[in-house]
């Protein structure tokens, strides 16, 4: 189980902490290199003002080894494809400065996203992960004929609100690598896929809400969260996976008693 | 777990969070002037509130231990399906029948 800590976010660049950085110093960088099997192997990197994790990682491979395999895409926090362990943290390393992830010596650890299958080094198969959302029917589903008019939905209701709480998820698997019941229970939908079946549940325009709820309601469903809150501690976008899904655990046992899924 | 198993589980340690504070607080009370078994089972003979009592508590641990040692199986073996859940369906009756074994004892032995 990871340590509880805040979620990795980024630091206000006026700092004094961020902008402290001695041009001179060097960061040694321990990369993962191989795939289930491997062996870490070391880096020296200069240390530069704002740094980002992202940053270290693109510089190994771009100056040094341009074997590293790892996963990124639009640098800015908003497509969830650069998620590694950091010092034993899973983080967002685009939006992860260095100076708040490195040790006191400036020493790092990077390693592949625990529970995921690692394709190669830093970079891991996410289908596993994605699969449990489409389990979770975690898509929208509008129904056979299309509704005669927009729906109109208050900001204000509570069902809005609390799909606005959840909405926000990049699918970055950082609430997935560090939930200890996916660890155990290989088939536990996990996280991500349940906070998103919790906002399709709360959105009135959709009209799989039955079905989603039974999909959710099964033996590796909702009900096996142990409320631990590492998702809810590690998620660099601050949603709380696990509210949403003691949000389904009442709808699901509602639902149970009414005659539904059992 | 099925939502009602996990409702069961819930209301069950609802009842045991009851009555083992009360299964503890009575012992401590009745060893307390020193009494031996034999005078405590005197006092329970025939005693249909200590028969409710003790009865609710067994029939909660039945279906309450089951359902945790069904979670546990699961998340640390490879052991799921139609098996585990008989096993763990006998070890309920096992529960229930060696409980209400001692529930009479207390009662009319």
């Amino acid at each position: 189980m990871y340590g509880f800590g805040s979620a990795a976010r980024c630091r206000n660049p006026t700092d004094p902490a961020v902008q402290s950085v001695n041009p001179e110093s060097t960061l040694s960088v321990e990369v993962w290199r191989g795939a289930e099997t491997g062996t870490f192997q070391t880096y020296s990197v200069p240390r530069r003002l704002n740094q980002t994790i992202l940053d270290v990682v693109t510089e190994i491979q771009r100056e040094q080894d341009p074997t590293l395999s790892y996963r990124f895409a639009c640098r800015v926090g908003m497509c969830g494809s650069c998620a590694m362990v950091v010092n034993g943290r899973p983080r967002w390393t685009c939006r992860t400065r260095v100076s708040e992830a490195a040790t006191a010596d400036g020493a790092l650890r990077l390693e592949p996203l625990r529970n995921f299958a690692i394709v190669k080094d830093l970079a891991v198969e996410m289908t596993a992960f994605f699969d449990k959302w489409r389990d979770a029917h975690g898509s929208f589903e509008p129904g056979r004929t299309p509704p005669a008019d927009f729906a109109v939905v208050p900001p204000a209701t509570p069902a809005r609100q609390a799909a606005d709480e959840a909405i926000e998820c990049i699918g970055c698997g950082i609430c997935y690598a560090a939930c200890d019941v996916v660890a155990w229970d290989r088939d536990y939908l996990g996280p991500a896929a349940l906070n998103r079946a919790w906002t399709l549940v709360n959105d009135v325009r959709d009209t799989a809400r039955e079905a989603r709820l039974a999909a959710v309601a099964g033996d590796s469903g909702c009900q096996c969260c142990h409320t631990h809150m590492s998702c809810t501690s590690f998620c660099p976008k601050g949603i709380a996976p696990t509210y949403s899904i003691a949000g389904l655990k009442r709808a699901v046992l509602r639902q149970a008693l009414k005659g539904g899924r059992r | 777990m099925t939502p009602m198993l996990f409702l069961v589980q819930r209301l069950s340690a609802a009842v045991l969070a009851i009555a083992v504070a009360v299964h503890l607080a009575t012992i401590l009370y009745a060893i307390r002037g020193g009494l031996t078994a034999g005078e405590i089972l005197a006092r329970t003979h025939g005693n249909l509130a200590f028969f409710a009592f003790y009865a609710l508590f067994v029939t909660a641990v039945a279906f309450h231990a089951p359902i945790g040692l069904r979670n546990i199986i699961r998340e640390w073996t490879p052991w799921r399906g139609g098996s585990l859940d008989a096993a763990l369906a006998a070890f309920a009756v096992m529960l229930l029948v060696l409980g209400f074994r001692a529930v009479f004892a207390v009662y009319a032995a």
